[in-house]
C-alpha cells in the first residue's frame, strides 16, 4: 500500500543526509519526497510517499522519528488529506497538431509557460490522478522531457499537523532547538 | 578562554572524571588544555581501545563514557567502537578533532568526514563551527547520549575551533528528564493477560538494567520464570530458583523451551534480536506478547507485540509489580524444572570447565567481561550473574577485541579489579592495551581461553561445512602470552591442566595489578545447547551430537 507522509525536520546540517541514509540503510522505498520551508523559521516540512506494508508504514515513522532533528512524523493514511504536485511537460509540437495540444491542455488547466517553434513547456499542478492523464494525453504527440516536483500534503480541515499551540504560539519553548543559534553548516 | 578550555570545562560542569584517547595533529590543541585539566586523560594506545574503554566506564557507571581522537585515522579508528556502543546501547562521547574550517572538504592532510561517516553508528553527531558553540553543542551532545535510549554522540570540532577565543558561558547539565510512567490502560491490561496465563515468562534484557530490583519484586510477587539475555545477565540473580538461564543460539534448555511454550511472554528492556529469536516464525508461537520498551520503534520491529507499552522498564514493572498476585502454575514449573535439569555435558578439562574453574574463583560482585567467540558464550552460560552491570561483552555487534580495553575502561570507573575473559584469536585484536594496564597500573586480570583456534569459526565449520577448517588455525602462530605478558612487564602465567589452572589462578589473581592468565585447552570443542542458524528455539540441540542424541521439543508438546 502507499502511504504519503509528512514530517517535520529541523533544519541542521545535513538533517537530509539523516533522512535518506536512514531509508536507505533499513530498505524503505520511497516514491517521492519533496521538501520546503515552513511558516515557522528553522523549520521544514517534508512530504514522502512508501510503498510499504502497514508494520513497515509504521517502522518508517517511528525510525525517522528517533532521528535528533525530526520533531514529528505523520502518516496520513490515517486522515484525510489533500495533496498536490507541479510538473513541467516540454512536449514536441509540429505545425498540425498544436492546436490540438493547446485544447487539451486548456482542459486540464495546464498553462503554457514556454512557446517555442517545436515544443510546448506545460506546467500542470493537481494529484496524482490528474497529473497521469495529462501526461498519458500528451505522450501520444512525444514527450521530450519532463520534471515533478513530488507530490506535497497537508491534512483536511482546521487542525494543523503540527498541534498549534506548539507550531505557532511565540512564546512556546516546546520547538525550540536547544542550539538556537548556533552556526550551521 | 579558548574553544578547548570551554569544551574541558564542560565535561568538567557536567562531573566527567575520567576520558580514554590518543592525540594527533587536529587535536593538539585540546590536548595542550588537558594538561592544565582536572580530568584524567588516560593514553590508550589505539584509538579503539579507546572507545571501546569508554563503553566498559558507561556500562558499569550508567554514566557517560569519554573518548578522544584525532582526525582521519584517528577518527577511523573509533568506528568499531561507535557500532558496538550503538547496538548495545550505551551513552559514548567521542569527541574529535578535525582539519580546520577553511580546509574542511578539500582532501587536506588527515581529512575524514567522520561525522559522515558515523551517521549511521551513531545516535547523533555534531560538526562544530565556531568556538562560540562549543559548551552548548557539547552540553546537549551529552544529553542526547544519556536521555531515553543510551547511545553514542561524536562531535567533532574542527583545529581553529580548538584554538579560537569565546566568552560564551559553560553551559550546565540540564536537570535529567523525568522518567517514561506507563499508561494506566497499559498495565490494567497487561495484568489481565498475565491473570489468565497458565505459562507465563518474563524476559530482561539490557534495557532492565536499571530495573533489577522492579523486576525481582515483580517475579517474586507472581512467581514467574525469569529469562535474562546475554546482554541482561545480572538484572535477576542466576542463584535463584525462578531464574532459567539465557534465551537464544547458546541459551539454556530451559528458556528456549519456555519461551516455545509460553503463553503469555513479557519482553522487557529487549529488542528480540535475531541470536535471541532464532527463526522469527517460530519464536513463543504460542504466545501474547508484551513488550515493554521506551524506545517505540522497537515496538513490532521483528516480532508482533500483541501489548507494545512504552515506558521506561522500571516504572513499568513497578507498576506491574504493585498490581500482581501470585499465578498459580504448578504444572507449568514442573515442567521447567525438568528442563533446567537438562545440562549440556561439560569434558573433564576444556574451554567449559576451565572458565568455570576461574569462576569459581570470583566473588559476585567481580566485573567480569568477556571477548566475542565461544569462549564469550561459555562465560555466559557458566558464570552465575547475580548483579546488574557487572557484566560486560559485545552483545550487539559482536566486536572481536572488545575485553581488554572494555575491562581497562570498568575499572578505571571503579578502581576495582575487573575479570576479562578472552580467546586466543580476539585477545590479540586489541592486545596493544596490555600497555595502558602497565602505564596505570589497572587491575585487569586477562585470561586467555587459548584453544589455537578461531573456535567459533571452527565450529561452524565443523558443524555447517563438514569440517573444512579454512583459515582458522592460530596455534602455529599464536605468541606464549605469558611471555607477551611479560614483555608488558605485567605477570603472566600459563595453566594447561585442571591441577595447574587451580595453582594459577591463585597467582594470577593475588598479583598486584593487572595479570595475564593463559589457559591452554583442547582446540575441538565446541559450545552447546545451539540453536543452528535460521533453525527456531524449539529445534535447538541441547548438547553435542556426538554425546547426546538431540531431541526435539515438540516431544513434551
Ligand atoms: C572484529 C571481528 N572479526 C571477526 C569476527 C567473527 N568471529 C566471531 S567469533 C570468532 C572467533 C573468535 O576466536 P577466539 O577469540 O579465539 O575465541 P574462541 O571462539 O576460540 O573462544 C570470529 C573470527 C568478529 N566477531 N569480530
Amino acid at each position: 500500500m502507499k502511504h504519503i507522509f509528512s514530517a517535520f525536520l529541523r533544519d541542521e546540517p545535513r538533517v537530509l543526509t539523516r533522512v535518506t541514509s536512514l531509508f536507505a540503510r533499513r530498505g524503505y522505498n520511497i516514491d517521492s519526497l519533496s521538501v520546503g520551508a515552513t511558516e515557522t523559521k528553522g523549520i521544514s516540512r517534508m512530504t514522502f510517499i512508501s510503498e510499504a506494508p502497514e508494520g513497515m508504514a509504521d517502522q518508517i515513522q517511528r525510525q525517522l522519528e528517533k532521528l535528533e532533528d525530526v520533531l514529528k512524523v505523520i502518516n496520513h493514511a490515517h486522515e484525510k488529506f489533500v495533496d498536490r504536485e507541479l510538473v513541467l511537460v516540454k512536449v514536441r509540437v509540429t505545425p498540425e497538431n498544436r492546436l490540438e495540444i493547446r485544447q487539451i491542455a486548456e482542459d486540464f488547466r495546464a498553462r503554457n509557460v514556454d512557446v517555442g517553434r517545436q515544443s510546448y513547456v506545460f506546467e500542470v499542478t493537481g494529484d496524482e490522478g490528474k497529473i497521469s492523464a495529462f501526461i498519458e494525453q500528451m505522450r501520444p504527440f512525444g514527450i521530450v522531457e519532463t520534471m515533478r516536483t513530488g507530490r506535497v500534503a497537508l491534512t483536511r480541515g482546521s487542525n494543523a499537523d503540527m498541534p498549534s499551540q506548539v507550531y505557532f504560539d511565540g512564546e512556546s519553548q516546546a520547538l525550540e532547538h536547544p542550539l538556537t543559534g548556533v552556526a550551521n553548516d | 578562554m579558548t574553544g578547548s578550555q570551554a569544551l574541558l570545562k564542560t565535561l568538567e560542569a557536567h562531573g566527567v572524571r575520567h576520558m580514554f584517547g590518543h592525540p594527533g595533529g587536529a587535536i593538539m590543541p585540546i590536548y595542550d588544555a588537558i594538561y592544565d585539566s582536572p580530568i584524567q586523560h588516560i593514553l590508550v594506545r589505539h584509538e579503539q581501545g579507546g572507545g571501546h574503554a569508554a563503553e566498559g566506564y558507561a556500562r558499569v557507571t550508567g554514566g557517560l563514557g569519554v573518548c578522544l581522537a584525532t582526525s582521519g585515522p584517528g577518527a577511523t579508528n573509533l568506528v568499531t567502537a561507535l557500532a558496538d556502543a550503538m547496538l548495545d546501547s550505551l551513552p559514548i562521547l567521542a569527541i574529535t578533532g578535525n582539519v580546520a574550517t577553511t580546509l574542511l572538504g578539500t582532501d587536506a592532510f588527515q581529512e575524514a568526514d567522520i561525522t559522515g561517516i558515523t551517521m549511521p553508528i551513531t545516535k547523533h553527531n555534531f560538526l562544530i563551527r565556531s568556538a562560540d558553540d562549543v559548551s552548548k553543542v557539547v552540553a546537549e551532545a551529552i544529553r542526547i547520549a544519556l536521555s531515553g535510549r543510551p547511545g553514542p554522540v561524536l562531535v567533532d570540532i574542527p583545529k581553529d575551533v580548538q584554538q579560537a577565543q569565546t566568552d560564551a558561558p559553560i553551559v550546565q547539565p540540564k536537570p535529567k528528564a523525568a522518567r517514561l510512567e506507563p499508561k494506566e490502560k497499559d498495565i490494567l491490561e497487561a495484568l489481565e493477560l498475565m491473570k489468565n496465563a497458565k505459562k507465563p515468562v518474563l524476559i530482561l534484557g539490557g534495557g532492565a538494567c536499571d530495573a533489577s530490583e522492579a523486576a525481582y519484586q515483580f517475579a517474586k510477587t507472581s512467581g514467574m520464570p525469569v529469562i535474562t539475555t546475554l546482554m541482561g545477565l545480572g538484572n535477576f540473580p542466576a542463584s535463584d530458583k525462578q531464574w532459567l538461564g539465557m534465551p537464544g543460539m547458546h541459551g539454556s534448555v530451559a528458556a528456549n523451551r519456555a519461551i516455545s511454550q509460553c503463553d503469555v511472554l513479557i519482553g522487557v528492556g529487549m529488542r528480540f534480536d535475531d541470536r535471541v529469536t532464532g527463526k522469527t516464525s517460530r519464536f513463543a508461537k504460542n504466545a501474547k506478547i508484551i513488550h515493554i520498551d521506551l524506545d517505540s520503534a522497537e515496538h513490532s520491529k521483528l516480532i508482533p507485540a500483541y501489548l507494545p507499552i512504552l515506558a521506561d522498564s522500571a516504572a513499568a514493572l513497578e507498576a506491574l509489580a504493585a498490581k500482581i498476585s501470585k499465578l498459580e502454575t504448578p504444572e507449568w514449573w514442573a515442567n521447567l524444572e525438568d528442563w533446567k535439569a537438562r545440562k549440556p555435558k561439560r569434558d573433564e578439562w576444556g574451554a567449559a570447565s576451565a572458565i568455570k574453574t576461574i569462576s569459581n574463583a570470583l566473588t559476585s560482585d567481580d566485573i567480569v567481561v568477556s571477548d566475542v567467540g565461544q569462549h564469550q558464550m561459555l562465560t555466559a552460560q557458566e558464570h552465575p550473574f547475580e548483579h546488574p552491570r557487572l557484566w560486560l561483552n559485545s552483545g550487539g555487534a559482536g566486536t572481536m577485541g572488545f575485553c581488554l580495553p572494555a575491562a581497562m575502561g570498568a575499572s578505571i570507573a571503579t578502581g576495582k579489579r575487573v575479570i576479562g575473559i578472552a580467546g586466543d584469536g580476539s585477545s590479540q585484536m586489541t592486545i596493544q592495551e596490555l600497555a595502558t594496564l602497565r602505564k596505570y597500573d589497572i587491575p585487569v586480570k586477562f585470561a586467555i581461553i587459548n584453544n589455537g583456534y578461531l573456535g567459533m569459526v571452527r565450529q561452524w565449520q565443523e558443524m555447517f561445512h563438514d569440517k573444512r577448517y579454512s583459515e582458522v588455525y592460530l596455534e602455529d602462530s599464536n605468541p606464549d602470552f605469558a611471555i607477551l605478558a611479560s614483555a608488558y612487564r605485567i605477570p603472566g602465567f600459563t595453566a594447561s591442566t585442571a591441577a595447574e589452572l587451580e595453582v594459577a589462578i591463585k597467582a594470577w589473581l593475588s598479583a598486584d595489578g593487572p595479570a595475564v592468565l593463559e589457559v591452554r585447552v583442547p582446540n575441538e570443542h565446541s559450545v552447546f545447547p545451539m540453536v543452528p542458524a535460521g533453525k527456531g528455539l524449539d529445534e535447538m540441540l541441547d548438547d553435542d551430537p556426538k554425546n547426546a542424541q538431540p531431541e526435539k521439543i515438540a516431544v513434551s508438546r
